[in-house]
């Protein structure tokens, strides 16, 4: 990694520069603060650190997806020591641009896909299909869907109760519910879709999982689960699978997804720190010299 | 109603109700597009402004864009209408009303005597047909002054809410955000927190956070956690210290529906807030954010254009008194607003709309990644909206949420501000960060060059200089 993507704050030898001196709260937060300042403006070295996070964000947006790579990166994988059989699919956006601004087209299969899925379909339902989406970042998708399979995989292969899994499906130019339309083609109960998130300037590699029981075509999402920020940096894809195949196992045991479902493999992160602790209200802080 | 048909040339335009009118009218955008409302030629969109310019006013008392008996927001506008403030402008066209607004003559006092007179679909309409400097003009003449324990819209003022978001409400982290802000003296609008964890627990905790940091500071100034009305209803129930009441609205019922509230829920919130008597020179206690293209999003908006249906979440807002609106322009994507430009265009609309309807608005500038915009193009809507007297922006450290995941207006860019139009901020906000030794008076600087010793002694390590 490069000296400029780093926390690093702005070079003290910088000239014309006024430093900020609670460098020290960063340890709190990854939120750009004590920045400094020219005058009132960004250091020169702020401004530019800010526009090559921005840059990144926007490769991220417009990257488009290696299927070849991403099949090369998912074919070392197995389940029940079987390869994954694996399909390449397109939805209506035929590219970006159009993508972008017609949310719509993304959500369903271009027919060509649609058809060519109706090959594999199963006459019995099958447990579930996984779906893995380009979405607003391939980024995220080539650094975290090989990692977080893997992890999910693994589950899935000691569960009490096996999982038949569908052909894994790779869709391009895909919105969430794609997925819907993807499970219907392939007779599947439930899917799991693995989306690349609107990239955040902080974080440009940050994959989605999306879980539906019984998806349908024109399904909203308070249908679905989500689990997000799922990359190194945030929830991490092992810990993302395990949050995963909790979801997966619940759902096919009460058959419901959505805010009907809820997450309780971790209970909400809520921070119970007492407030004395907070840096700002201890009570040396405010005056009081009690402590 | 038959339509409305226009000639031009050998050519006959037909519209087929005043919702399409209003919508041929709109200036380009993506969401119009893709509702399938916008005008399909640049000619068409034209002649549906003229066709618009030359309806009577009272077109839009006697015909709706959403009927009556469907929509509580159509019902709201129509049973508040005031008559007699209507009077001054009711024999005036559309094209009129824009020639009207930008008289010389027709000044703060005037517009704010007709404003309860003015519908917001009537607001919309005018605005369609106007330039970005029109919008500006008029907007800036508007007068809108709140207040809680700070006064916010005075003329020559400029308030900043204070946006200290934290992915897992990490207290210190969240605490260290307002600390970077309050140096820099952002925070006079609201300290207003997003939880990344939306429930009333949260909610609470993080209310005697701000509660304990306002009082042992003495900062003129409020908080809010942005959570859905009902967990703070909850949260007031349970005794928590809460200063205003946010909530996201929308233009139509089926949006408010979308998003779980009704007139009569933030009535009740409101009354909640009024009884716990926090404010301390004024009583404005709600906090709202807008945004065009939440109808459709919701899939309610009845075949209406995204900038009508935001001026119409106004006339929900301005019956419920609030201290602040805030526009949230570029946060909703590029389906509904597509670049820099249709971001810059709305977020004048929407300011302008507001303050006439007589709200004091803010606007959160700001986009997404993956909407074709930059900071260039949010300098332009800044340095246009505070030129246009915009009561108050976003402060967030580098203009990077890291919770929400978007970029909104920095710190740094309200001292820009600050400098280029000379605007303070709140009055009682100002004199504290005087008195804190964080403004200056002296020199030709805004900010002190030295950390003063009360907020050294706080850093962990105490004054560490690193």
């Amino acid at each position: 990694m490069s000296d400029h993507q780093t926390k690093k704050p702005a070079r003290h030898n910088e000239q014309h520069l006024h430093v900020d001196r609670w460098q020290q709260l960063r340890q709190f937060t990854a939120a750009r603060i004590g920045l400094g300042r020219a005058g009132t403006s960004l250091p020169t070295s702020e401004l530019l650190r800010f526009q090559l996070a921005h840059a990144q964000a926007i490769d991220a947006v417009h990257a488009s997806l290696d299927s070849t790579q991403l099949i090369d990166d998912l074919q070392v994988l197995t389940y029940m020591n079987e390869p994954l059989n694996i399909l390449s699919v397109q939805s209506e956006a035929t590219e970006r641009l159009i993508y972008l601004q017609r949310p719509d087209l993304g959500r369903n299969l271009s027919e060509a896909s649609a058809y060519q899925l109706q090959q594999y379909r199963s006459d019995s339902p099958v447990d579930v299909a996984i779906v893995v989406a380009d979405g607003l970042s391939a980024t995220a998708v080539h650094k975290q869907v090989p990692p977080f399979l893997s992890a999910l995989l693994a589950r899935l292969t000691r569960a009490n109760k096996a999982w038949q899994l569908a052909p894994l499906c790779i869709a391009q130019q895909g919105r969430v519910a794609i997925g819907d339309d993807i499970a219907e083609q392939l007779n599947a109960q439930m899917v799991v879709v693995l989306i690349g998130e609107r990239p955040g300037l902080s974080s440009p590699d940050s994959l989605g999982i999306y879980l539906t029981w019984a998806p349908k075509r024109g399904f909203d999402d308070a249908k679905r689960n989500c689990i997000s920020n799922v990359r190194h940096a945030g929830l991490t894809p092992d810990k993302a699978a395990h949050r995963c195949a909790y979801l997966m196992e619940n759902a096919r045991n009460k058959q419901i997804s959505g805010v009907a479902l809820k997450d309780r493999s971790d209970d909400a992160i809520t921070d119970k720190l007492p407030l004395s602790r907070v840096f700002m209200l201890s009570a040396q802080c405010v005056g009081d010299n009690t402590e | 109603m038959a339509g409305y048909r226009y000639q031009l040339g050998q050519r006959t335009y037909r519209f087929k109700d005043l919702a399409g009118v209003m919508a041929k009218a709109s200036p380009l955008r993506s969401g119009d597009q893709l509702a399938g409302v916008a005008a399909t030629t640049a000619e068409e969109r034209v002649v549906a402004q003229m066709v618009l310019a030359d309806l009577p006013l009272t077109t839009f008392l006697n015909e709706t864009v959403i009927p009556y008996e469907q929509d509580d927001i159509t019902r709201l506008i129509l049973d508040t209408h005031d008559r007699d403030a209507f009077e001054p402008v009711a024999g005036l066209t559309v094209g009129e009303l824009r020639n009207w607004l930008l008289l010389e003559s027709t000044d703060a006092v005037v517009l704010q005597d007709v404003s309860p007179g003015l519908t917001p679909e009537m607001v919309a309409a005018v605005s369609k047909i106007m330039r970005n400097q029109d919008l500006i003009l008029v907007a800036r003449k508007c007068e809108v002054i709140t207040a809680f324990r700070n006064t916010i819209g005075i003329p020559g003022h400029f308030s900043t809410r204070l946006q200290p978001n934290h992915p897992t409400d990490d207290l210190n982290g969240i605490a260290a955000s307002i600390f970077d802000g309050l140096m820099y003296g952002s925070g006079d609008a609201v300290i207003g927190i997003n939880p990344a964890t939306d429930n009333v627990a949260q909610t609470i905790n993080l209310l005697h956070m701000l509660d304990e940091l306002i009082a042992s500071y003495n900062i003129p100034t409020q908080s809010c956690v942005l959570t859905h009305v009902t967990n703070t209803i909850e949260a007031i129930e349970r005794g928590a210290p809460v200063d205003l009441v946010f909530q996201s609205i929308g233009g139509t019922q089926k949006t408010n529906e979308s998003f779980g509230v009704s007139l009569a829920m933030l009535q009740e919130a409101r009354e909640a807030a009024l009884s716990l008597k926090r404010g301390t020179v004024g009583h404005n206690v709600m906090y709202f954010e807008t945004g065009q293209g939440s109808a459709l999003s919701a899939n309610g908006h009845h075949g209406v254009d995204q900038q009508t249906c935001e001026a119409r979440a106004y006339g929900l807002a301005r019956v419920l008194d609030p201290l602040l609106v805030n526009t949230v322009v570029g946060f909703i994507g590029p389906e509904y607003l597509f670049d820099g430009k249709q971001i810059i265009r709305a977020g004048l609309e929407d300011h302008f709309c507001g303050k006439l309807l007589g709200l004091p608005m803010g606007c959160d500038v700001c986009y997404t990644n993956h909407a074709e915009a930059d900071q260039n193009d949010m300098d332009n809507l800044l340095t246009l909206l505070a030129s246009a007297h915009c009561q108050f922006i976003m402060g967030i450290p580098g203009a990077d949420d890291i919770m929400l995941n978007y970029q909104t207006t920095s710190f740094h860019d309200a001292l820009y501000v600050r400098q280029l139009f000379g605007a303070k901020p709140a009055p009682e906000f100002d004199a504290w960060l005087e008195e804190q030794k964080i403004f200056t008076r002296s020199g030709n600087s805004l900010l002190t060059d030295e950390l003063s010793q009360r907020f050294a002694a706080m850093l962990p390590g105490g004054n560490a200089n690193v």
